[in-house]
């Protein structure tokens, strides 16, 4: 059993130590916002905040999440209300195919936590997240949108 | 009585109000089907929309969202004719069946219409012949959902409800139509008589739909034009849009499913007793050319897949290699035995006596398209009948695809679209997923995921093919281009990406075909891909050879061409082309005519120390005749030119033993943030027939950011990626 915090709420889950954290959330909690793309911490699909720092959970043990806080594209939202990140990514109509954006908003968030005027030299450095679709540039004015909110 | 010519209809919806759309049903038999094809002009009416008595507008959307916009710039066309108030105004996608089938497609196949890009033949014969199978089509690629379906149908079909309520209103009121003015989904009369359009939705449907309906002029658009925010963004930032990997079902299993490693290969053997001893596994699953494990959760099958050590028999292709391929072009090519694709004049003739002959020869590798979502297909059987739920460019191609892989018949495959973490031509028509899940699917009870991991999604995708072009030209004392000759290997789609728009004279270009084996499928732009970067690098290199400026060399050269000619134009003035860059800088410009958008880009590069190359910013200038949601024209060019830059600095997939070589995106690398350059992207609307956004972008830039590089350097790269070489010697990295 590994217990952790959730999106504010306690689970004790009952999987192997290794289980990479990603998996705890898709598969067993049914939390699916945060994606799966390469298993290897390379593309940033599931990156998630672990005790509020951005991880990629594709590699992140279930065992070393124990007793930590996780939160997950979930569990932005204050009641019914998007998160000024969110909110920032739709005034920004940032998502194309939308699959990566989970984890960009996840570190975009965690960015912003740390710096909150970022340069575009710190959003380069922090945001390693593949798009794909190439939203890059939306991406970049939605931070410093939301650096502004 | 509806017009044969027409095939608009009208009825009650389901819950009241008033339901439009099209019968493709007198396209299911292919005599009635060359009876269409014979009434030239003849109007189909591609979507539906249903007005609800609350007043909505609800415009059923027979494409496939990825992303492109499509999902909201479709319904702009139709509530623009409808003259309907936005905010009213929902999507629906629709299902996978024939009677939403692309219509407006099949209608200009019918025609001839030569602009189709045969990349769509996922699968139907777009040799245009087997016409009863475009009835299964309902494709969302080659850039065509706007300029088919969207001009062909939406507009009309938002037309034609138009007139009808207001006719209804005219009914009611005892009043002229004419008088009867329909603005935001309102009607009114002069006499003060006011109703919504959901009030007589009802009545109008009692009417006929018209056939001819006049299409607002351009200058009365309230929609159309302006940067309208898409639908299916709100889920996209808070984690609630269902992807195919998303879905979750009661019993539900996973699955992770690996395939022979060399292409064509089969299954000889596997013990499944070391994945069978694994927590959570259920079975393991043995098909024709793959194996699958079957568990309780994602990581469990895949954690146990590694622990089989299958044995393949590899088949025939085991000692391909790129090395071999490459090495079989390049003979193919020496061999001369060349298709003619087009020709004008006599460019060998031209050539035997010319004074001032260039050549080159470049080429690409192969490129998967690494979606971000990887591949994957959730399947049911039950009693014999299937249910399928994915992400899918072409539903209703799939949906005739599983029927055949399942052997059942298409009346029992239920096809549910999920959210599409990326498409770019992988979902289209090389349906392997959906083969592999249909197999698993066989022999499990209940539902099952079946999911590519990245590895497997990198190496058993259907590739854009790896090319090598040829090109010769004569150039005469003035710097006019007097032959143009082009051979090269393999064409795919779509016809014209090897056209030039250049006024040479004399041009012939040829291919030989059969030089790929390994699996092919559309990549973004298609043939565009390599032939942006082969055309319009030859033709820089003719420039420096000319002693001209690459803009002004091609601004000359396209006298007969005022469309590109402004493109072009309005690319250099974006760039400041004729003023200086920064210490350190160099531009490059190139332009092309894709899927009926010209692109000119200009790329302003450096070299860090390394000899990699920097691409600080790109300026991009569009022709695609008429822009319906700039917003989301904008993000599809500088996506397509992330795309496109991608594949230029780092795509390569290489093959050893018949094998793909790279397996995740550490060894297949992409543009992230640092690397996107700035980008600024302008419009002109020149009115001409309506163009493509999706791929256009991906097309020049290539050539744009390889042609920088020799401004800087001198060092002319003929061949993909730039990774490979030292950018500041030119020497080819060991």
């Amino acid at each position: 059993m590994v217990s952790m915090t959730v999106n504010g709420a306690s689970h004790a889950v009952d999987v192997e130590e290794g289980m990479p954290l990603l998996w705890v959330l898709r598969d067993v909690l049914n939390l699916t916002g945060t994606k799966y793309g390469c298993g290897v911490a390379a593309c940033g699909a599931c990156t998630v905040l672990v005790d509020g720092v951005a991880t990629r959970s594709c590699v992140f043990p279930a065992a070393s999440a124990a007793g930590k806080t996780i939160t997950t594209i979930e569990g932005l939202k204050t009641g019914g209300t998007l998160h000024r990140v969110q909110q920032a990514w739709v005034d920004a109509q940032a998502p194309q195919c939308g699959y990566c954006q989970s984890g960009q908003i996840m570190a975009a968030v965690a960015l912003l936590t740390e710096k909150p005027k970022p340069t575009d030299a710190e959003i380069d450095a922090a945001m390693t997240n593949i798009c794909r679709c190439g939203s890059y540039a939306q991406i970049r004015t939605a931070i410093h949108a939301a650096a502004k909110a | 009585m509806v017009s044969r010519r027409f095939f608009i209809f009208s009825g009650i919806a389901a819950a009241g109000g008033l339901a439009i759309g099209y019968a493709l049903m007198p396209l299911t038999t292919l005599g009635r089907a060359r009876k269409i094809a014979g009434k030239d002009g003849a109007t189909m009416v591609t979507a539906w929309v249903r007005i609800g008595t609350d007043n909505s507008v609800t415009v059923i959307v027979p494409h496939s969202e990825m992303g492109q916009g499509v999902h909201t710039s479709l319904p702009m066309m139709l509530a623009e004719e409808l003259d309907a108030d936005w905010s009213l105004v929902r999507m629906e996608q629709a299902p996978a069946d024939k009677a939403f089938a692309n219509a407006a497609l099949a209608q200009g196949f019918l025609r001839g219409d030569k602009t189709i890009p045969s990349v769509l033949a996922g699968t139907a014969d777009f040799s245009f012949r087997k016409i009863a199978e475009v009835i299964n089509l309902q494709v969302t690629g080659g850039s065509t959902s706007v300029r088919f379906t969207g001009v062909e149908g939406m507009r009309r079909t938002g037309a034609a409800a138009r007139a009808m309520l207001i006719k209804a209103a005219a009914t009611s009121w005892g009043v002229p139509e004419a008088e009867v003015i329909a603005k935001q989904s309102k009607l009114s009369h002069a006499s003060g008589k006011t109703a919504t359009y959901g009030e007589m939705a009802a009545i109008a449907a009692s009417f006929d739909a018209p056939a001819d309906v006049p299409l607002k002029a351009k200058k009365d658009y309230t929609i159309v034009g302006k940067p309208i925010a898409r639908f299916d963004i709100p889920p996209k930032v808070d984690g609630t849009a269902v992807y195919g990997l998303d879905l979750r079902l009661p019993n539900l299993s996973f699955a992770v499913v690996a395939a022979s490693p060399v292409f064509g290969g089969t299954l000889k053997s596997v013990d499944a007793a070391p994945a069978k001893a694994m927590r959570g596994v259920k079975q393991v699953v043995k098909l024709a050319d793959a194996v699958a494990v079957v568990a309780d959760n994602t990581w469990r099958a895949k954690e146990a897949l590694l622990a089989l050590k299958p044995v393949w028999d590899d088949g025939p292709n085991a000692t391909i290699s790129s090395q071999s391929i490459f090495a079989a072009m390049d003979a193919a090519l020496d061999a001369g035995k060349f298709k003619t694709d087009h020709s004008t004049g006599d460019a060998d003739a031209v050539l035997k006596g010319a004074k001032k002959i260039i050549e080159a020869t470049y080429c690409v590798p192969y490129l998967a398209h690494a979606t971000m979502e990887t591949v994957n297909c959730t399947a049911h059987f039950e009693n014999d009948k299937l249910t399928v739920w994915g992400g899918f460019q072409d539903g209703l191609g799939a949906r005739a695809a599983a029927a055949k892989f399942a052997g059942i018949s298409i009346d029992d495959v239920s096809l549910h679209h999920t959210a599409m973490g990326g498409g770019f031509g992988r979902r289209g028509s090389t349906l392997n997923y959906l083969k592999h899940a249909i197999g698993v699917a066989r022999q499990v009870q209940g539902p099952v995921q079946v999911v590519f991991t990245r590895e497997e999604d990198m190496t058993q995708d259907n590739y854009r093919h790896a090319s090598v072009s040829r090109m010769k030209a004569a150039l005469d004392e003035k710097g006019k281009v007097t032959a143009w000759l082009h051979q090269f290997t393999e064409k795919f789609d779509p016809p014209e990406a090897t056209m030039v728009n250049y006024d040479f004279a004399n041009q012939a270009s040829r291919y030989v075909k059969g030089l790929n084996p390994i699996p092919w499928g559309p990549w973004r732009s298609v043939d565009h891909t390599q032939m942006g970067f082969f055309i319009e690098t030859f033709v820089d290199e003719l420039a420096y050879a000319a002693g001209q400026d690459p803009f002004a060399f091609r601004r000359a050269h396209l006298g007969g061409a005022p469309r590109h000619k402004a493109v072009l134009e309005l690319a250099a003035a974006m760039a400041g082309w004729e003023t200086k860059p920064a210490q350190g800088r160099a531009r490059g410009i190139a332009i092309r005519d894709a899927f009926g958008t010209i692109v000119a880009q200009v790329a302003e590069v450096s070299l860090n120390a390394d000899g990699r190359v920097r691409v600080h910013q790109v300026w991009s200038a569009v022709d695609p005749g008429e822009v319906i949601n700039p917003a989301t024209f904008v993000a599809q060019i500088q996506g397509g030119a992330i795309y496109g830059l991608t594949a230029a600095l780092y795509g390569e997939i290489t093959i050893d033993k018949g094998r793909v070589v790279q397996r995740n995106f550490p060894d297949y690398e992409m543009v992230r943030m640092a690397d996107a350059p700035q980008h600024e992207v302008r419009f002109i609307e020149s009115g001409a027939r309506t163009g493509g956004a999706g791929e256009p972008g991906t097309a020049p830039i290539a050539a744009a950011v390889g042609n920088a590089l020799f401004a800087l350097t001198g060092k002319r790269i003929r061949e993909l990626p730039f990774k490979n070489f030292d950018l500041n010697t030119g020497n080819r990295r060991s």
